[in-house]
Order: C-alpha cells, then structure tokens, then sequence
C-alpha cells in the first residue's frame, strides 16, 4: 500500500506468466501494444474464468434449485459452490451470509431498501465518506428522502484522507449506519475499516463497507476486519459482469424484508400470503446470474491461486513506481496522497485537460480512463473537473508505466510542456 | 499520429488556451448550462439579443476539455450578428462538419461559406467518436438558451 508498506515483491511473481492467462493483453489498440491501466473500471479475464463459464454451458448447464434432474443438481452444486468460494475469499462465517447481487450497485442498494426501510426513521442518520462513488452515496439520498433521516459525510483532508475527529464527531446514538469504500477508486485512498468500524459500533451504528476496489487487491477478511456489511463486484475482480456479492451478518441478513419478490426466494405462495425462504436466496428472487456466479469463481480461485499478498506487493511496486515517473512529468499534478493507498494514481496535467490526455495516449495504446470517476464530489473537494487516472492490475508491469509516461510526452509536444 | 495531428490543429489549440467571448453577460436574454455527464463537462452559454431578431452577443463560461472550449469559443465569434433562424441553420452545419464522412464545405449554402470554412478545422473529431459530444455540447447548449430551456445534455 503506503511505500513503507512491509509487503515485498516476491522474486518469484512472474508477470510474463500470468499475462499469459489474459488473452486480451496480446492484442494491438492503433498498432500498438494494449497497455491497459483502466483496471479500476473493470479488470480483463483471465482463460480460466473464460473456460469455467464455457464449462458449465457446454457441460453442466441448467436452472438451479429447480429440478430433480441430473444436470439442474450439477448445477447447482457448482452454483453454490461459487457461493462457497466468495465465503472463503473475505472469511465469511458461512456462505449463507453470501447474497448474490448484480454486483456492489445492487449491493448497496439491496441493503438501503431491505435494512435501511426497516432500521431507518426520521432523525437519524447515515454517514458516508467524500470519497464514495456515486453508487454508496445516492442509495442512501433515496433512503433519506423518503425517510427523513440525515445523510452526514466525512470530510477528506488535502492528502485525500479521511478525517478521524470529524467522524467521530458523526456518531452518536442517532447514527445508524456508517457505509464507505475500503479503497477509493478516484484517487487510491485506503481507508482505516478496523478502526472507522471500532468506533461505529461504540456508538451503536453498523458499518458497511464497499469493496469494489479492495476486493481485487488485497486480502480482505471481514470477521477481522470486524464489519457488518461488505461487497464487491465480479467484474472488477477479474469475473464477469452481472454478478457480485453482498456479504452480512447472518443474524442481520435474517432479519431483513426480502428484496425483490418472485421465485427462488418464497418458501410458498398462495394469493393470501407467500412465505419467503431463509437469507440468503429470499434476497434473490428470479434466476440467478448462473453461468456468472461460476466465473465469479474461477476468478476469485484465480486471485487466491496468485495470492493475494503476492498481487498487493507487486501491484504497490508498479503504482508507486508510476506516481514517482509521474510526479517527474512537466506539469503533472497528482491528486491523492493518502499514506496507505491502493494501485491507483489520478492526475491533472497543467497544459491539457484529461479527456485530452485520454484521447492522444489512446492512440500509443495506452487505456486510461479521463473523467470524474463517478465521484463529482472527490472532484470537487480537489477543485479538478475531472482527472486522468492509471489503474493498475495484477498483470500490469512498470515497461507499461514507461508507455504511459513516453505518450504523456506526445501530450506535451501537441500541448506545449 | 496524423489524426490526432488533425483534430488538434493549432487553430483549435489557440481557441482552447484563451477562448474568446469568455465572460458571462449580465441581464443575457437566454442563458442555459449544458453537461456531457460522460466526463463531467460544463458550459454555460449567454445570449444577448437585439430586438429584431438578431444575436448582439454570444459568450460563455465553463470548464472542458479543448475540444469543447475552442468549439465554444469559435461558436461564439459564428453567431455574433447572426439572425436566430441564421444561427440554427449554421448549427446544422457544424452538426455535419462534425459527424458527416462526406461533408464537403462546397455544398454549404453560400450564405455559410465562410464559416463552412473556418469550421473545417473541427472535422477532425470524426476520427474520434467518443469525442464528437465534446464539440456539439457548446452548439445544444446555445439551442436551449434560444429555446428558453435551462438545461442541455450530450445523453
Ligand atoms: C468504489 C466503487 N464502488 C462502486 C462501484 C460500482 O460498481 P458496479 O458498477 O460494478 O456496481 C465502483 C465501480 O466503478 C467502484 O469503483
């Protein structure tokens, strides 16, 4: 995380390897080398999530907890199994506290519409961080409106940290709930969970945590961690798009309303009154995002096989490689410099707006993604319109930080230095 | 390296490092913001008009990138003296310079030569779909000031 970090790069992470698994990374964007650094946004596939859900298309496919017949139990034990797998990946207690969702979106709203609804009245109150992407802030806007509770937000010092003082001025016996992101995905803070958590639940308040970028980065142990709500998305972890996990307390999952209603999630029905199964399939009404859940998986099987202290180590050598090449840029200005923080590096340039940095290093064949990150108030705070921002991943290398830098040479020669 | 050499012509660079008309006009008989909520973008766009159906002046505020700053720095310099019925039917032009493969400056009305002309240097954003929102946001924007309507959107 933080150069300081103890965390050593393994002499024996072999990148060559495993960009080898990720088929994408062989091809060319405008004749050049794909030098992908948008992993933030969502992070390519390696061949074994790819032959896992071909798999159990070709071999194993059909709905789940439905029939009597041979393939529909093969499916669903490797459905499940998946559910096992997401169980062990944050060390769940048990994999009944996995609900599958469409990922951390849906995540964070199934928790505002099923918990919020019934745990939340006028005058209380739900703190967030200025560090959330849109998707932990405007839940929690719908859930104040319509119950007229306070919506507080934890304000971010210049380094982009989180104020601890300010925070711990937001709880008290009205604080309900304190959700925020593990990592932010505009400018790399990692936030302090254990101890925002400690001092939530000190106050009575319950803690939810969104783990988009945390969960493909690091290892993320939520009984350690000590939280109550915690989530993360397929697709950034290296799985499909369509799937992601919410992970809560059993006891808390049990007692909330189900979600949406249909089948899968009634125990039964009749015009006068349904009965709804346990946590967690009363929060999945419908057919389940099968075939993805599978290559939810595979991808998380994928991380593990890695490991994930290996991934953190190598993937903090490349970012901070990149913010002292960076940092070396005539008129690059880095935005986020938070002690502990993740492999993302956003930045302004003096001469060009991002979106323009954006477009000319795409055609040297490097991705980034130009914008707000879908956090207008991050932006805000650091009075940018937008940033340009590298995301790296774990198949990233410091030649591709090189390729970023050189075509950032190409921005100057058309915008001046 | 050439495409990217077309769309960022100097004249382009020149508008989008000091653009011009870039002042708010106080008492502006239209005046609307618009958003490209794909990158976060603003413009805010002032209309002045004169009474018999002409604009007496056209300016605008905003943060961009240089593709929409020097669009709507040189939408500004356009329309100023231009009728209203004027103005949109030049929007139609730069509409074509910006996303028509097969524009050709000669088939412009003679009315519109010489912007045809000056807004050639805008064509390069064909080669750049993603881009073509950032040069068309100044010109919707103008149209909803004219339009009474607070609000244009890129989406
Ligand atoms: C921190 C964070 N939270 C939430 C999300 C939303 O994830 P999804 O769109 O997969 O639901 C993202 C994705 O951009 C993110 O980076």
């Amino acid at each position: 995380m933080s150069p300081d970090s103890t965390a050593t790069v393994r002499p024996n992470y072999d990148v060559m390897a495993i960009r080898e698994d990720f088929p994408i990374l062989a091809r060319e964007v405008f004749g050049k080398p794909l030098v992908y650094l948008d992993t933030g946004a969502s992070a390519q596939k390696p061949r074994q999530v790819i032959r896992a859900m071909t798999e159990v298309m070709e071999e194993t496919y059909s709905n789940v907890h439905r029939g009597v017949h041979f393939l529909s139990q093969a499916c669903t034990d490797r459905f499940e199994a998946a559910r096992e797998t997401v169980a062990r990946f944050i060390n769940a207690r048990e994999a009944d506290e996995i609900v599958w969702t469409r990922g951390a979106t849906e995540a964070l709203n199934l928790v505002a519409a099923t918990w919020g609804r019934t745990n939340v009245g006028p005058g209380d109150r739900i703190v967030i961080s200025t560090l959330e992407h849109h998707s932990n802030i405007v839940p929690w806007q719908l859930l104040r409106d319509e119950t007229g509770a306070e919506l507080a937000v934890i304000p971010v010092d210049d380094a982009g940290e989180v104020d601890l003082d300010a925070y711990a001025g937001l709880l008290d016996g009205r604080t309900k709930l304190v959700s925020v992101t593990h990592v932010s995905n505009s400018i790399g803070t990692v936030l302090p969970i254990r101890q925002m958590a400690r001092m939530a639940h000190d106050k009575g308040a319950l803690f939810m945590v969104d783990g988009c970028q945390a969960a493909p980065h690091m290892a993320v142990d939520v009984q350690e961690l000590d939280v109550d709500f915690y989530c993360f998305s397929g697709h950034k972890t290296y799985g499909p798009t369509g799937i992601g996990a919410l992970w809560g307390r059993k006891a808390l999952l049990d007692a909330m309303p189900p979600y949406q209603g249909g089948g899968e999630m009634i125990a039964h029905v009749t015009f006068e009154k349904s009965t709804f199964k346990d946590a967690p399939h009363k929060f999945e009404a419908g057919t389940p995002a099968i075939v993805e859940a599978v290559g939810l998986g595979a991808a998380l099987d994928y991380i593990e096989a890695v490991g994930r202290d290996a991934i953190l180590a190598h993937e903090t050598d490349v970012a901070e490689y990149a913010r002292e090449r960076l940092a070396a840029v005539p008129g690059v200005r880095i935005v986020g410099h938070a002690r502990e923080r993740g492999a993302i590096v956003s930045f302004t340039m003096a001469q060009a707006h991002p979106h323009d940095i954006g477009t000319i290093i795409d055609r040297a064949g490097v991705a980034v993604r130009a914008g707000h990150h879908c956090a207008f108030p991050v932006m805000e705070r650091f009075d940018v319109g937008a940033t340009a921002r590298a995301s790296f991943g774990l198949y990233n290398m410091k030649s591709e930080v090189d390729r970023l830098v050189e075509a950032l040479d190409e921005v100057a020669e058309i915008f001046g230095r | 390296m050439n495409e990217l050499r077309e769309l960022y012509q100097e004249v382009i660079l020149d508008h989008g490092r000091s653009p011009r008309n870039f002042r708010r006009i106080e008492n502006a008989d239209g005046e609307a913001k618009g958003d490209n909520p794909l990158c976060g973008d603003r413009v805010h766009v002032y209309v002045k008009l004169d009474g018999t159906g002409g604009l007496d002046d056209v300016a605008f505020q905003g943060r961009g990138c240089a593709i929409t700053t020097a669009s709507a720095s040189m939408m500004t310099e356009l329309l100023k003296g231009r009728s209203e019925a004027e103005a949109r039917r030049l929007f139609d032009v730069f509409h074509a310079v910006c996303t028509d493969e097969a524009f050709d400056p000669l088939d412009v009305p003679e009315e519109f030569e010489d912007e045809a002309d000056r807004l050639q240097v805008m064509a390069g954003v064909r080669q750049f779909p993603m881009r073509v929102k950032c040069a068309t946001l100044p010109w919707h924007t103008f149209a909803a000031a004219l339009d009474g309507k607070q609000t244009a959107t890129t989406e």
